[in-house]
């Protein structure tokens, strides 16, 4: 009851009670004290419009219409909940029928409810209509056999969402009979929605009744609802259309009470509504970058392909911006393979996206510099830029089944941009495409090019990823995670792929990965990402022997190599990362470092190169770590963090 | 091409290992079933109808030997099944029988009264989503990823009241304002272009409300999804990445339960036609309920049940052609 309540905090939550509380008493004090208000003659004053002594005007006998939409309201609530109890108990029965009688007739039950359910309820009102007859009566019977269906469809979910958990099983072992397991296990835990959905439903049928009264089929004279009164005003509504508009919008502030409580409380609940739509958790990420302005001629004498320096990415957060990418620098060379590894919230793959100009808002970049082959990506994107992106820089993602669009052919897919960017017509675009399958060893390009993106196995839609990719004369190529998505047999197919064309074709490379291995294998050089920032830049090939930033080195030490004990629990880096919310102060890595001492939790250590080329960010770098024997890197850490306090 | 494929890798199968022949027959079959409970719920509800359907027709003071006749003349009297038998030959044949107050063949009466039924709803259909559509992904690009709050609100909010109100209420008020008050526009009728404009927008908008709210829903939804940003780094315009790629994603997660709502608007015309006195099967089904014509209303609750039933296959062929995986998840 007290989750309830919580309906009361919004304020549609907080009108929708009040209006519906309002229409209950209404519904119980109308009649009781205005009955003869409403029921008065006075054939003196028929079909008046509105005045002071009869607010909305009179009908054909000179009877107060004001009046009589209070009193009506009493019968429009009763039949309403007469028939939803009527709907709740039906549906019930069909929905728990599955439950109680086992497979077959189940099936049989729930197949006619999925028929039935296919039909408007307005329509199945009208057939239950005729089969119950015209009137009040037969309307009820009509309305509440027309909405049986969708609750008991909807009971029928909820029961079998419930009877396959645990207790229920246990209960069924325990050989409880099943009319007892429904009463005692099953019903108690489906209650709320099903309460819920009834409020919804008491809403529409309050608005149903309105409609079957007002074609003449449900309440007759009279006796009064509200559709009657407006059956009744219709008719005259060229002389008093008040009479029309009093019990129509009676029946709509009513409806509209029942209907938004029962939403605001299934919202409250967090419960399932019928046919209705999922709310949406807003996600921190975004769209279209809009950094600042101006188009720079591009193609400089230098090789670089990618030069990056102070980059930051930023997001707005609930106490000031939060920024997972602080102040990075690094360039990438024509032909040169870079790695950057990190583990998740490293800031890694957002740099990917920041130098792709993919970052959204509101997230933000900012950089000194951002060049892609000497033009500036800092600018407002003009058309020629977004040639040289679209065809110059290539884009790999981590999972190729989400990345292509489920609802087009893969040609097309592949095509699209170089139609855009190269201006190919359909069949060359088309051509290009096929043969860029056939250049990632995708088997019978021509056919593949006609079929879906979920017609082709996961490594070969990674490679079509690639091969999109080549359809422009890429210097670049960025892939987050490429293999990550990916069987563990295909995944060395495309990191094979990926060195093939870079070898072949003179591009560039940008792989990012959380797994040493993968870099150290493909890459030339490798820059350890840690908290926003680069920790360690070096070759890929002094990772195992050289490095010298604990981190790195904690990296490379948990991944299982030959000697690796394959009983013992795998290595892994002990604490947990850094949220890019809270960065403490000094190095980010301290409370998870062997090494650390008072120095590293006070000052931040820079970024420095060591004269050979390579980068490393430490105030102990290199200094020895003695490895526990269990291949845990804590000891020295918890001792110093002693010796500091 | 993708058939002359599957039948080059399975030649025993043949044609029917093509998914879209898989789809057609499987969803042929459901349309048949569905028929065929619609059409035996049609026969049996004259059956389920308490006491003597001819005598409540002809009223109390009709002769026996008349409602004798009547009922001789209709076969009720024969064993049940020979009548459900001869009822599914008629329907066959076209015959839906007499209607015992108008002296007509009822599909003649059908005749007449289905072209106005059929443009109200086919207008009022097309006017829901010439608006939905567009507003839907207006409103979905403009609220993405949590931007315009302000907006969201403003157009959920708008959306949950227009959408909840039932069409024969907007239609008075439509009445109220645009017949009543300004004089615009007809009242009644389906004699001018002028008479369309206020059943087809009592008819359209609550539908085109909801529709709206689901499309903005699963394009916000859709503008996140990995393929939209595979999509940007290709460097297409913004107008080719929300029209071309989310659009036609967002549309097949709306089609579903947006099938719901078309096929409501099917039903809806009962009511709309009896605000707008509309000489469609509507107003018809009504006063032969009043006036226990049953075989009319019988003809009339298969005539829209059919509607509903066509509605719904074209929903699931369209998703089809707009998603082909939808074809395969049904499996
Ligand atoms: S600076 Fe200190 S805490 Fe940071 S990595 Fe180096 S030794 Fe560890």
């Amino acid at each position: 009851m007290k989750r309830w309540m919580s309906v009361l905090r919004t304020p549609v939550g907080l009108t929708a009670t009040v209006l519906s509380i309002g229409v209950l008493v209404l519904a119980v004090v109308a009649p009781l004290l205005w009955t003869d208000n409403a029921d008065a003659i006075d054939t003196d004053d028929i079909l008046a419009g509105p005045s002071a002594q009869h607010w909305a005007g009179t009908d054909n006998l000179g009877r107060d219409i004001f009046y009589r939409t209070l009193v009506a309201t009493r019968l429009s609530v009763e039949l309403a909940l007469a028939a939803t109890v009527i709907a709740v108990v039906v549906g019930l029965l069909i929905g728990t029928a599955p439950y109680l009688l086992g497979r077959r007739p189940g099936r049989v039950v729930l197949a006619g409810t999925n028929i039935a359910v296919a039909f408007p309820g307005i329509l199945l009102a009208l057939f239950f209509a005729v089969i119950f007859g015209v009137g009040a009566k037969g309307a009820v019977l009509a309305i509440g056999f027309a909405g049986a269906p969708t609750f008991g469809r909807l009971t029928q979910t909820l029961v079998a969402g419930i009877s396959s958990r645990d207790f229920v099983a246990a209960a069924h072992v325990a050989g409880v009979p099943r009319l007892r397991i429904l009463f005692r296990h099953v019903l108690p835990n489906v209650s709320e929605p099903l309460v819920v959905n009834a409020t919804i439903g008491a809403g529409a049928a309050l608005l149903s009744f309105a409609g079957l009264s007002f074609l003449g089929l449900g309440v007759q004279q009279p006796a009064y609802d509200w559709g009657r009164l407006l059956f009744d005003g219709i008719g005259s509504i060229y002389v008093n259309p008040a009479a029309a508009l009093a019990p129509g919008i009676a029946v709509l502030v009513a409806g509209l009470a029942f209907n938004l409580f029962g939403e605001s409380v299934a919202k409250g609940l967090g419960v399932g509504v019928v046919g209705g739509i999922p709310a949406l958790p807003p996600s921190p990420e975004a769209l279209e970058a809009d950094a600042p302005a101006a188009e720079q001629a591009h193609g400089s004498g230098t090789d670089l392909v990618l030069d990056v320096r102070d980059l930051e990415v930023a997001f707005p957060g609930p106490t000031g911006p939060i920024r997972p990418v602080r102040g990075v620098s690094f360039s990438v060379r024509r032909g040169e393979a870079l790695g950057i590894v990190g583990e998740s919230g490293s800031g890694k793959s957002l740099t990917a996206l920041a130098v792709s100009r993919l970052v959204e808002a509101p997230g933000r970049v900012d950089a000194a510099r951002l060049d892609l082959l000497g033009s500036d990506l800092r600018v407002e994107e003009t058309k020629a830029q977004r040639r040289l992106l679209g065809t110059s820089l290539a884009m790999v993602f981590q999972d190729p089944m989400t990345s292509f669009n489920p609802t087009r052919r893969m040609g097309g897919q592949l095509a699209e941009g170089a139609r855009h960017h190269q201006g190919l017509d359909r069949a060359s675009a088309l051509a290009r495409a096929v043969d860029r399958m056939r250049a990632v060893r995708i088997s019978e390009p021509e056919r593949r090019a006609h079929q879906y993106p979920h017609e082709f196995s996961g490594g070969m839609r990674q490679r079509a990823m690639i091969g999109m990719g080549l359809m422009g004369s890429p210097a670049l190529i960025v892939a987050d995670e490429p293999t990550t998505a990916l069987d563990v047999t295909v995944q060395q197919q495309v990191l094979d792929l990926l060195a093939a064309i870079r070898a072949a074709e003179d591009v560039a490379l940008v792989l990012i990965s959380h797994d040493v291995t993968v870099v150290g294998e493909v890459c030339d050089r490798v820059l350890v990402m840690y908290a926003g920032k680069i920790v360690e830049d070096l070759p890929a090939a002094d990772l195992a022997a050289t490095a010298r930033h604990p981190y790195t080195r904690a990296l490379v030490a948990a991944v299982p190599d030959m000697d690796t004990d394959l009983d013992a629990p795998l290595a892994v880096i002990p604490g947990r990362p850094v949220d890019p919310a809270d960065v403490p102060a000094g190095c980010a890595f301290a409370a998870r470092c062997p090494l650390a001492t008072a120095r590293c939790h006070a000052e931040e250590p820079p970024l420095e190169a060591d004269g050979t080329g390579r980068r490393v960010a430490c105030w102990h770098a290199g200094e020895p770590i003695d490895l526990e024997v269990d291949g845990s890197l804590l000891g020295r850490d918890e001792r110093e963090e002693v010796e500091a306090r | 091409m993708a058939l002359a494929s599957s039948v080059a890798t399975s030649p025993r199968v043949g044609v029917w290992s093509h998914p879209w022949v898989r789809f057609g027959v499987r969803r042929l079959g459901r349309l048949l079933v569905s028929l065929w409970v619609l059409v035996t719920a049609s026969f049996l509800m004259i059956h389920l109808i308490p006491g003597d359907p001819v005598r409540a027709a002809l009223g109390p003071t009709a002769p026996a030997a008349l409602v004798a006749a009547k009922r001789e003349e209709m076969g009720l009297d024969d064993p049940l099944l020979a009548q459900y038998w001869h009822y599914l030959q008629s329907l066959f044949t076209g015959d839906l029988g007499t209607s015992i107050t108008l002296q007509l063949p009822v599909s003649q009466v059908i005749a007449q009264r289905l072209p106005a039924t059929l443009a109200l709803a086919f207008l009022a259909f097309a006017v829901a989503v010439a608006i939905a559509v567009p507003l839907g992904v207006t409103m979905g690009v403009r609220t993405r990823r949590g931007h315009g709050r302000r907006t969201e609100l403003a157009f959920t909010g708008t959306s949950v009241v227009l959408g909840i109100i039932p069409d024969f209420l907007l239609g008075v008020l439509l009445v109220y304002v645009f017949a009543v008050t300004l004089g615009w526009l007809p009242v009644a009728g389906n004699d001018s272009p002028s008479a369309y404009v206020l059943p087809v927008l009592a008819l359209a908008v609550g539908p085109a409300a909801i529709l709206a709210r689901i499309i903005r829903v699963e394009m916000v939804t859709v503008l996140q999804a990995d393929f939209v940003r595979t999509a940007r780094a290709k460097r297409l315009p913004a107008r080719t990445v929300h029209l071309g790629h989310a659009l036609p994603n967002a549309l097949t997660a709306s089609l579903t339960l947006g099938g719901l709502i078309l096929t409501s608007m099917v039903a809806g015309t009962v009511l709309v036609e009896n605000v707008f006195a509309w000489p469609g099967l509507g107003s018809m089904i009504v006063s032969s309920i009043l006036n226990k014509d049953y075989q009319v209303v019988q003809a009339i609750v298969l005539v829209y049940g059919v509607g509903v039933l066509l509605v719904n296959t074209l929903v699931d062929v369209a998703l089809a052609l707009l998603d082909p995986r939808s074809m395969i998840r049904e499996d």
